[in-house]
């Protein structure tokens, strides 16, 4: 676009191009509870919906020590790459929802509950609302 | 567009939408606001009648999806439990000192005492904030030792740096407060701690 002199305004106006966009596709769902982490690596790509996982509900059963030292789960929100073969296994999720101490993994819809197409990310976050909602941290996931 | 447009007041529509963009991003309900009564009481923050929805209305949850209606309420879980100003709106440190809920520290075994450690650490603040006191003890009821120790904090007082900035960043404190433990916002539950 020879219109644009500077190089300076062209990156600027692509930049806040870029961030609007993302901000339009990536509105904040200001609602959700805090702390639910939505895990989709996966699913989307496998036809299924996203997995939403939430810390208040397992929090009054489990310390996080139960999850985040002896389980496992890195404190990252799509960081440990689940899926269900692992799951089937016992490890994650599976260490718990098994039958034995929750329900178990037929019950698919109860974890893949998200909207289509909700990226990876914790809901309320801080870094949420700074950043354009929960891209940064899929990418970091990748 | 080069010719409807100058650079100035295509600036300066970007700009709008920017702001616009960032507003709904911190959680601003604009949309709704301005489509419902424009004076109406809280503009720009979210109504207390809007925490802590059920699946179903937060936004995220697929209301398509049957099951949905079978999780539970946040509402119904925390109307037990005492109340906190931000976050799930629950004061995690008092439901746990108050015995309203007793999570288990081991996978199987309801029985098994947390290794709680009462040491708390000072952080001298420069400027007019109060110091922040880093309590042991509340970490390690919910926490292990090796959650924190060595990958977000080297135990030694004072050896890490610690900056408001990296905080919202979510490092440091912020690895899990701004996510599931008190929000940024509660200032004063970290920076409790006047100052001589
Ligand atoms: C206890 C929770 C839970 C239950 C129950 C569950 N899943 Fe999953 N599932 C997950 C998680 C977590 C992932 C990883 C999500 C991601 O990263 O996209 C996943 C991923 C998947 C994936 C993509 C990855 C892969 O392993 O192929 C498919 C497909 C899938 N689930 C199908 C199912 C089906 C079908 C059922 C029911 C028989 C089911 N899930 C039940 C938690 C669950
Ligand atoms: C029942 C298991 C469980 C318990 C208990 C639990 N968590 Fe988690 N936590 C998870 C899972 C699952 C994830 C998402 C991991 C993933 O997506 O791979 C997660 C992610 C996180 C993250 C990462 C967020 C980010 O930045 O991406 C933080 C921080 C966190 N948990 C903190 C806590 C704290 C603090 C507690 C205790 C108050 C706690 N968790 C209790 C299972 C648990
Ligand atoms: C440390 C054990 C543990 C782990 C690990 C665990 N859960 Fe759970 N989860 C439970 C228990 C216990 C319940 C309550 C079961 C019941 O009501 O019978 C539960 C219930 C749930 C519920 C239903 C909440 C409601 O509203 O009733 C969902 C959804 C869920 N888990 C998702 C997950 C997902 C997704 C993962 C893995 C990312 C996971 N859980 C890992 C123990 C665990
Ligand atoms: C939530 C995170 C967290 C947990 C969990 C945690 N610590 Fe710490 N620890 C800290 C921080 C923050 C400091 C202060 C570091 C600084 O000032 O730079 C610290 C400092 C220390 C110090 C140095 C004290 C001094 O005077 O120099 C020791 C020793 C220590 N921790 C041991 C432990 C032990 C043992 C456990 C488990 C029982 C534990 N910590 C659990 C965050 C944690
Ligand atoms: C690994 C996760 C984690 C890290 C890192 C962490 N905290 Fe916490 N913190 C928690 C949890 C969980 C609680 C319990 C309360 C809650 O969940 O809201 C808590 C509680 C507290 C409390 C107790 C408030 C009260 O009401 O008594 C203070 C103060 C606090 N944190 C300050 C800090 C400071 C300062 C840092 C950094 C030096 C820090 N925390 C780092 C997880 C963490
Ligand atoms: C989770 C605990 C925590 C919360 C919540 C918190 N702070 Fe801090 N703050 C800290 C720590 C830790 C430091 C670093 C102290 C040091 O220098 O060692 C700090 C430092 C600061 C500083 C000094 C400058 C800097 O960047 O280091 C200011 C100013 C500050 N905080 C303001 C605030 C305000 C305003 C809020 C509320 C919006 C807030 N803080 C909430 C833990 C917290």
């Amino acid at each position: 676009m020879p219109h644009f002199h500077h190089q300076f305004t062209f990156t600027f106006h692509k930049l806040l191009i870029s961030v609007c966009m993302a901000l339009m596709i990536f509105p904040s769902t200001g609602n959700a509870e805090y702390g639910d982490v939505v895990i989709n690596n996966y699913s989307d790509a496998a036809g299924m919906r996203p997995v939403i996982f939430p810390h208040w509900f397992h929090r009054v059963r489990f310390r996080c020590k139960v999850c985040h030292a002896d389980l496992g789960f890195k404190f990252q929100a799509g960081g440990n790459k689940i899926n269900m073969l692992k799951i089937i296994d016992g490890e994650y999720c599976g260490a718990c929802h098994n039958g034995e101490i929750a329900w178990s993994v037929e019950n698919c819809d109860l974890c893949h509950s998200a909207k289509p197409g909700t990226p990876t990310q914790v809901h309320e976050s801080t870094l949420q609302k700074l950043i354009i909602g929960g891209k940064k941290d899929k990418k970091e996931a990748q | 567009m080069n010719k409807l447009l100058t650079t100035a007041s295509f600036n300066k529509f970007c700009l709008l939408i920017f702001f616009l963009g960032l507003a709904l991003v911190s959680g601003v309900h604009i949309s709704d606001s301005l489509a419902a009564d424009p004076n109406a009481f809280n503009r720009l923050m979210k109504p207390k009648s809007e925490r802590n929805p059920p699946p179903a209305k937060d936004g995220i949850h697929d209301p398509q999806n049957e099951t949905t209606f079978v999780l539970q309420p946040p509402r119904e879980q925390f109307s037990t439990l005492p109340t906190g100003k931000s976050g799930n709106y629950v004061d995690w440190v008092k439901a746990l000192e108050e015995g309203k809920i007793s999570p288990r520290y081991d996978l199987t075994d309801p029985s098994v005492e947390p290794v709680v450690m009462d040491l708390n650490i000072v952080r001298e603040v420069k400027g007019s904030m109060p110091n922040v006191v880093y309590p042991h003890k509340q970490h390690t009821e919910w926490l292990d030792c090796s959650n924190c120790h060595p990958a977000i904090f080297i135990p030694q007082k004072g050896a890490n740096n610690i900056s408001m900035a990296s905080i919202i960043l979510g490092e440091k404190c912020g690895v899990c407060h701004g996510k599931v433990a008190f929000p940024i916002a509660d200032c004063r539950r970290c920076h409790s701690s006047k100052k001589e």
